[in-house]
């Protein structure tokens, strides 16, 4: 059986293809989902790509939070389901309140694409199961990715082990220099490098095919969720 | 305002304010027949501007060769496409945007980017890689800096939320763009050959709707701007600069390839210079028909518009669709879902007029034919410039000591911070990106990879304008063959100064017949391009820069070529011969000789033999290395290859026309020796001269010479963002 992963396509995501074709890669299913669909459509994972969600405008991430399937997301992900946000993805997962801390323009006030070195750390997830410990060259893309938290939540991430990526030189003046973060259960992650762009090693390299190998693990390892809006 | 409806009086001083010359009135008034009203008026000066009638440079286009075995469509839609082969083809087109990004330097170059994306996208295209190429003033003029800042912004604000990597591009400064920086935009798209949209009507009774943004105040009589001078005052024009909305753009550009995927569309064109004016008669003229436009269905973005202002404004992220009666549902649900305004706003018409109503009174009424085809055309005069001086002898005791000063050259040095802030790898397609020769980029699902690179040379240029744009195309085919690609087709923004000038037309019909000449040679076609003209501030002209943009096609496994030494052990080689053309250098110009001598000629067959073997060598994977040699000639690419951080000992010396010369034909490779054999096979014919070999990380020189790789690296690295940071220091202090 194969595993199916839902990549939500929001008005101005960018990377919704870039994400399927990934997960394609790795012998997962990839479901497309508009983001006005009322329900999600029964998944394994439910992946939030990078782009810039209605413009940016307001706030990144600001309004994609009030999309209609992103009821039945937050509802996926209180259940335990995996939900992993890249970039504007992060961003959304923020705002809606599914991870901690929120993303400031970076500090250089500039758009930045290149590579930065992260160390995977923090409790394990679905998305990085066999991986902690390891070194990752990952490209970044963003203008607002400069992570900050109050002293008493960092100190609760920190303390709970829910930094899950560590820049090591870090690209835009995040706290601590936190790259992603997961929820206190560990099953929502989010971060601003994209794993999905190094999968292949003609372009760019593979140092983000652990990803999305212990999100297909992990699909296996447990029973499928059924997506709550589906069957109730 | 007046609404245009009644019958205005049209004065001397309105024929004049809206750019038309006594003469070209007159001519007006001969094809009407009549005198036109406002709106009419309005409609000619922007169907006849420089902008959109090319009137001065069209007799010289056409000696272009445009058509070739891969051509699918040459100049004159949106875009030019080439066969790719497998039901596969390139779309693709460079424009110019210069006087709004002087104007107003963020929205200028956004809405550049915005404009070029919506060319290629008309045409079913889904656009998949941009390209700029830059030109601004000296370092040191009070302007340069904010314009960089604002320009590099406004491409990336743009292009990033569009999610299209931009993979290439090129900046360079001179003291002529003081006053007129340049931007050209490149994109090219992927489009099913037999998928091709084109900009027409189809038969009377069709329907006509508008899709996208509303239609705002902002952009009016920008075309016209655009083919002016600037003189004081200039920033008054800023509201004729377009404001950009990516986002908008981003869901028009699902909405229509969504739509694209059925069988609705009849002709679809977007709206960009003179808008729904230009882009409707356009349509009108290629489909042979008339065309009726209720100007009060039109969406609006603001009370109290009138027709004037509808038919000139230049809001962007708008198109026109033209489609069966009957598919209007379709057009209707799929603009809907993607929250963008939709309108059907009128039809085609079988009396070939182009007409237009407000709330039913008519309020212009042109046959089509008058506007496309009785627009003036000028053999204006030509005359060749005074002849520039000599190359003087230049007095330089330590040539190989000047390196780090050339590494430092703004024309050289490393613009990573430039490019860092365009996002390169949307589309997980880029191989090679910026700061190479040409990027490479995949084709997913096929065994074919685009490559991509544009170049002017003005200094070369000005000294001689038929050799040095034939340079410069000999010079994009061999950045391309670097990357081990066979150049497919041409685009040109031709950017110079007043045509009205003999000197300026005489630059641009040698910089004409140049490029047909080299382009013939290289069996490369020129598919699309554009004309910038007026290029000039206070009467001073821009170096005439014919900006070119080439696409290559490489079919295999994914090539393993770099234009950095990856590692210790590897062979040096010269491919091409020593060189000695300082003319035009950037050598030269440290000294101050930078208006002076002759540009380096092209040998065609050399050119040829050359690329044949580069191509050779990297799909039979003998090299490691291939860098082709230009600014800076030898000795600038030799330390280029080593800022990876790999040095080596290479016996070059010897003058400064051997070390820094710019001739054409030639290109450095690196290769494991053990590949010697096969790689001196494959270079048959071509001049071979070993250098050296690469290893530790000094860069040895002639036994003469010893710099530390690192030490270079930081200079080529960083002086470009030391100026510009040095700049928000001084502005600080001054603020």
């Amino acid at each position: 059986m194969t595993a199916r992963v839902a990549v939500i396509t929001f008005p101005g995501s960018n990377c919704d293809a870039d994400l399927r074709h990934a997960v394609g890669l790795f012998g997962m299913q990839a479901v497309a989902v508009w983001h006005k669909d009322s329900t999600l459509p029964a998944v394994d994972a439910v992946l939030l790509p990078g782009g810039f969600s209605y413009g940016d405008y307001l706030r990144c991430g600001a309004i994609a939070r009030f999309s209609p399937v992103m009821v039945d997301v937050v509802r996926f992900a209180g259940r335990g389901g995996p939900v992993l946000g890249v970039c504007n993805g992060f961003q959304i997962l923020t705002e809606c309140g599914l991870v901690p801390g929120v993303l400031l323009r970076n500090s250089g006030l500039t758009f930045q694409c290149r590579d930065v070195n992260l160390r995977v750390e923090g409790k394990p997830t679905p998305f990085t199961g066999g991986l902690v410990g390891a070194t990752l060259r990952l490209p970044i893309a963003h203008a607002e990715g400069n992570w900050f938290a109050d002293a008493e939540t960092l100190a609760r991430v920190e303390g709970e082990g829910q930094v899950i990526f560590r820049y090591l030189g870090n690209p835009n003046g995040s706290v601590h220099d936190i790259a992603g973060v997961s929820n206190s259960a560990g099953n929502v992650v989010g971060l601003m490098p994209h794993p999905e762009r190094y999968v292949e090693a003609d372009v760019g390299g593979t140092d983000g095919a652990g990803v999305f190998r212990s999100l297909s693990a992990s699909c296996f390892g447990a029973l499928p969720l059924k997506a709550p809006g589906a069957t109730a | 305002m007046n609404p245009g409806n009644e019958q205005d009086t049209i004065t001397d001083e309105m024929v004049q304010k809206h750019g038309l010359s006594p003469e070209e009135y007159q001519r007006l008034l001969g094809v009407l027949g009549r005198e036109p009203t406002f709106v009419e008026l309005g409609v000619f000066s922007v169907m006849w501007s420089e902008h959109c009638s090319y009137k001065s440079s069209r007799i010289h286009l056409g000696r272009l060769p445009t058509t070739g075995p891969r051509v699918l469509i040459g100049p004159g839609e949106n875009a030019g496409v080439v066969d790719l082969g497998d039901g596969l083809a390139a779309c693709f087109k460079m424009e110019s945007h210069n006087h709004p990004s002087y104007i107003e330097p963020y929205q200028g170059a956004a809405t550049g980017v915005g404009g070029i994306l919506r060319d290629v996208f008309t045409m079913g295209a889904r656009p998949v890689a941009l390209m700029d190429s830059l030109r601004f003033g000296r370092l040191d003029h009070p302007k340069t800096r904010g314009l960089v800042r604002g320009v590099v912004a406004g491409i990336a604000g743009y292009g990033n939320c569009m999610g299209v990597p931009t993979v290439a591009g090129e900046t360079r400064f001179d003291r002529s763009y003081d006053g007129n920086c340049l931007v050209n935009a490149f994109c090219c798209g992927i489009v099913a050959s037999d998928r091709i949209f084109l900009g027409t009507t189809g038969a009377p009774g069709n329907k006509v709707f508008y899709v996208g943004a509303g239609t705002g105040r902002d952009g009016i009589h920008g075309a016209t701007m655009a083919s002016t001078e600037f003189g004081e005052g200039s920033e008054e024009k800023r509201p004729t600069v377009q404001v950009g909305d990516p986002f908008q753009e981003k869901l028009l550009l699902e909405a229509c390839l969504e739509l694209m995927q059925g069988t609705a569309i009849v002709g679809i064109q977007d709206m960009g210079a003179a808008g729904l004016t230009s882009s409707s008669v356009e349509m009108a003229g290629r489909g042979g028909r008339g065309l009726l436009l209720r100007l009060d269905l039109v969406p609006m973005r603001e009370t109290g518009m009138v027709p004037y202002e509808l038919l000139l404004s230049e809001s962007q992220e708008r198109m026109l669709i033209v489609i069966e009666p009957g598919r209007e549902q379709e057009v209707f649900d799929v603009f809907r879902k993607w929250d963008l305004s939709v309108a059907e706003i009128g039809e085609v018409t079988d009396d070939g007029v182009w007409r237009c109503t407000w709330h039913g009174e008519e309020v212009a009424a042109i046959p089509v034919a008058v506007l496309t085809d009785s627009a003036p055309k000028y053999d204006r005069p030509q005359q060749a410039p005074a002849a520039l001086p000599g190359l003087p002898e230049i007095v330089d005791p330590d040539p190989v000591g000047r390196l780090p000063a050339m590494l430092a050259d703004p024309d050289i040095s490393d613009k990573q911070w430039i490019w860092r802030q365009y996002d390169h790898q949307v589309g997980t397609d880029t191989v090679v990106g910026p700061g190479a020769d040409a990027a490479l980029v995949r084709i997913k699902g096929t065994r074919k990879y685009l490559a991509y690179v544009c170049d002017s040379n003005g200094r070369h240029v000005v000294l001689d304008p038929f050799v040095g744009t034939a340079g410069q195309v000999a010079e994009c085919a061999r950045n391309l063959a670097c990357v081990g690609a066979t150049p497919v087709g041409l685009s040109d923004c031709m950017n110079f100064g007043n045509p009205r000038k003999p000197e300026i037309m005489w630059q641009f019909a040698r910089s004409v017949d140049g490029m047909a000449e080299a382009c013939r040679a290289l069996g490369v076609p020129v598919i699309s391009g554009n004309v910038s003209l007026y290029n000039e501030t206070d009467g001073v002209g821009i170096l005439p820069t014919p900006g070119l943009a080439m696409v290559g096609l490489y079919e295999g496994p994914p090539p393993r070529v770099a234009g950095r030494f990856p590692r210790g052990g590897l062979t040096v080689a010269l491919l091409g011969g020593v060189g000695r053309s300082l003319g035009g250098s950037v050598y030269a110009r440290q000294f101050g000789f930078d208006r002076h001598g002759s540009p380096p000629l092209v040998d065609y067959a050399a050119e040829v033999a050359l690329h044949d073997a580069l191509r050779a060598l990297i799909g039979a994977g003998a090299v490691e290395v291939a860098h082709d040699l230009s600014d800076g000639g030898l000795l600038v690419a030799l330390a280029e290859c080593c800022m990876e951080g790999v040095g080596g000992i290479f016996n070059v010396g010897g003058d400064a026309g051997a070390l820094y010369g710019e001739d054409h034909g030639r290109a450095l490779i690196a290769f494991a020796p053990e590949h010697a054999v096969q790689v001196r096979a494959l270079t048959e014919g071509v001049s071979f001269r070993e250098l050296g070999h690469t290893g530790g990380d000094v860069l040895r020189l002639a036994d003469t010479h010893g710099y530390a790789v690192a030490e270079l690296q930081a200079v080529w690295r960083n002086s470009f963002p030391e100026w510009l940071n040095a700049g928000a220091v001084a502005t600080l202090a001054t603020a």
